[in-house]
């Protein structure tokens, strides 16, 4: 299927190249290295080269797809914390409550952080954010297995800004149907 | 489909930023550029200058005909030269001749010159180019080499980056890096893009489109395939990706999050860190995907594994003495033990290829700042390399002599190289992306 897709994309670029006549022709398409013939006294440069200039274009876009449901479904968190604190117990239980009901009902909660610091350390406290609400979700009955706790640390913030009230918002679980 | 191919587009030679750099949504032409690896123009340029104590002087003078190639590789190679902070670059002016020259020695001695470097380009019958240069060491009065070599035209830059090897080569003792890649993000608007360029920057080629983030690439010992995080899944899945061919697949895509991926020295394994059990710990798993091991268990986080080039050992962040802190443990897993002391939040380990220095990043304040910190000497203390505050994903080159990391500039996240001493720096810029991500890759292009 990808491979199918990029032979598409591949035949699109060909039938419309002609269209940008400005293109020159000698630098239009990845060109694989060429070993070069090597004279005087080189040692370090030059030489056999493993063909490796190529790179290969791969298209994911258009993949996303995010239901939420009609609870409510945000959970903020303190700086450095995955505390699920009391003014959120009506979000757990609310969705709590939805899980039990429904036990083929499915969730990921989504853990976010701060831009701050890095994007693995951001994913990690994100991940313990989401696996914080999860617990407070099977504590109220919610089996384990209708929910799955995901990060994406502080690669999509629900809000730019690099003061506290931007941050604020951002430290964040989102409840996410499947 | 509406948003097949991508935002990069090199408007004209010569262009020098990714300022240049449009977003063509819709642009047929635009898609075409994207997919065929159209080369987005821009180059590290240095920026900040320091006076360093083993600066070389010298002189590249313009290589006879270069002019009749889209290319300047005396140009290309003086940025190499000056870029790497072990050169002084001597002003040439228009000066001009060839490897077959015999030039005025005391001249260039009278300039402050201590080597010198005059070549040529010729165009071959079968209209590729012959690149030719001679290095002389103006001290001595004697010629320390020279090469031949018949490439593409779209070569030619790597054919300069190669002299600029060489004499790097002769001139340090040490292996340049200047024919080695880069892989980087690009992020702006709804677009995520992985990117692979020259060390200097240019001729950059899309490995990667997505609509979801991507993070974390790290490219296999053999330079041919890169690892990263993608979000395209809608969680954190990593992947294996050959970057000439687009063959793409995921290794670790179990229940939670899967990131964080550092090759083993041979590229038979990765460490990653998994959330399949609970909480973010470190595995190892095959390059396939297969046999996933348990490298160590804590309660808390561990994260940003790296392995030593030796293989013998394990450096990760951990906060499992309260704050995050570098530690590092067998490669195998067992005890681990704390290398950062100084500091109450240090992340994001980079180890030099000779295991002698750490580079990570330390939080002082508010500031995110990129450190080095001497392995090899008992007791030394993090030396602070940056006036910045928001530096992140330092990465060594393959010589162990520069880093590439980076850290927000006027509202954006940019590219930075830097000398382990801080001393020489230069910068990626862009005005319409944000560059993320950096991590060099290894010899053998």
């Amino acid at each position: 299927m990808k491979t199918l897709h990029r032979h598409l994309l591949a035949a699109i670029a060909a039938a419309s190249l002609a269209a940008c006549s400005s293109v020159p022709l000698d630098s239009q398409a990845p060109v694989e290295s060429r070993t070069g013939t090597t004279s005087g006294t080189g040692a370090g440069a030059g030489g056999a080269s493993s063909s490796q200039t190529r790179v290969a274009p791969v298209d994911v876009t258009g993949t996303s797809n995010v239901n939420f449901t009609n609870l409510p479904r945000i959970v903020y968190f303190d700086f450095d914390s995955y505390v699920v604190k009391d003014q959120y117990r009506p979000v757990i239980e609310a969705n709590a409550k939805a899980l039990t009901t429904n036990r083929k009902m499915h969730m990921a909660v989504e853990g976010h952080t701060d831009d701050r610091g890095s994007s693995e350390y951001n994913l990690a406290l994100g991940q313990r954010r989401a696996e914080a609400v999860v617990k407070s979700l099977t504590l109220l009955g919610a089996d384990p297995t209708q929910l799955e706790a995901v990060s994406f640390g502080k690669e999509r913030p629900a809000v730019q800004g690099e003061n506290e009230e931007a941050w604020a918002k951002n430290r964040r679980a989102e409840l996410a149907s499947r | 489909m509406d948003d097949v191919g991508g935002e990069m587009t090199r408007m004209a030679p010569g262009s020098s930023s990714l300022s240049q750099i449009r977003f063509s949504r819709r642009s047929a032409c635009g898609a075409l550029l994207a997919l065929a690896g159209w080369p987005a123009a821009a180059q590290f340029r240095v920026e900040i200058s320091g006076v360093g104590a083993t600066q070389l002087p010298i002189a590249v003078v313009r290589f006879r005909d270069e002019d009749k190639t889209n290319q300047s590789p005396s140009a290309i190679i003086r940025a190499d030269l000056e870029r790497s902070g072990a050169f002084r670059i001597v002003d040439t002016g228009s000066t001009s001749f060839d490897e077959a020259s015999r030039p005025d020695i005391a001249q260039w001695r009278g300039r402050a010159a201590d080597a010198l470097v005059g070549g040529s380009v010729t165009r071959l019958a079968d209209g590729r180019y012959d690149i030719r240069f001679k290095l002389w060491d103006v001290v001595k009065g004697s010629e320390l080499g020279g090469q031949s070599n018949a490439v593409e035209a779209s070569e030619l830059r790597l054919a300069a980056h190669r002299i600029a090897d060489f004499i790097y080569e002769k001139l340090t003792g040490e292996k340049g890096v200047f024919s080695t890649r880069i892989a980087y993000v690009t992020h702006s608007g709804q677009r995520y893009t992985l990117r692979v360029a020259d060390a200097d920057g240019e001729n950059g080629q899309v490995a990667l489109n997505s609509g979801q983030p991507i993070i974390s690439p790290a490219w296999s010992p053999n330079g041919k395939e890169l690892a990263y995080v993608s979000f395209e899944r809608q969680k954190a899945v990593v992947f294996v990706h050959t970057v000439a061919t687009g063959e793409r697949r995921a290794i670790a895509d179990f229940r939670g999050s899967n990131s964080a991926p550092a090759w083993t020295p041979d590229g038979e394994r990765l460490a990653v860190t998994l959330s399949r059990e609970g909480g973010s710990q470190l595995f190892s798993i095959g390059r396939n995907g297969g046999d996933p091991r348990r490298l160590a268990s804590s309660p808390a986080i561990d994260t940003e594994a790296e392995y030593s080039a030796d293989g013998k050992w394990l450096y990760f962040t951990s906060d499992r003495g309260g704050a995050p802190q570098i530690y590092r443990m067998a490669a195998g897993g067992g005890n681990a033990e704390r290398v950062t002391f100084s500091g109450g939040y240090n992340i994001s380990p980079a180890l030099s290829p000779d295991g002698k220095t750490l580079a990570y990043v330390t939080r002082s304040g508010n500031a995110f700042r990129l450190v080095v910190l001497d392995l090899a000497t008992t007791g030394a203390q993090p030396q602070p390399i940056t006036d910045t505050s928001d530096d992140e994903h330092p990465s060594f080159a393959p010589n162990g002599r520069l880093l590439i990391y980076a850290t927000r500039a006027n509202g954006r996240s940019v590219l930075m190289t830097t000398t382990l001493d801080g001393k020489i720096k230069a910068r990626l810029p862009s005005q319409t992306a944000d560059l993320r991500e950096p991590v060099w890759g290894p010899y053998g292009r």
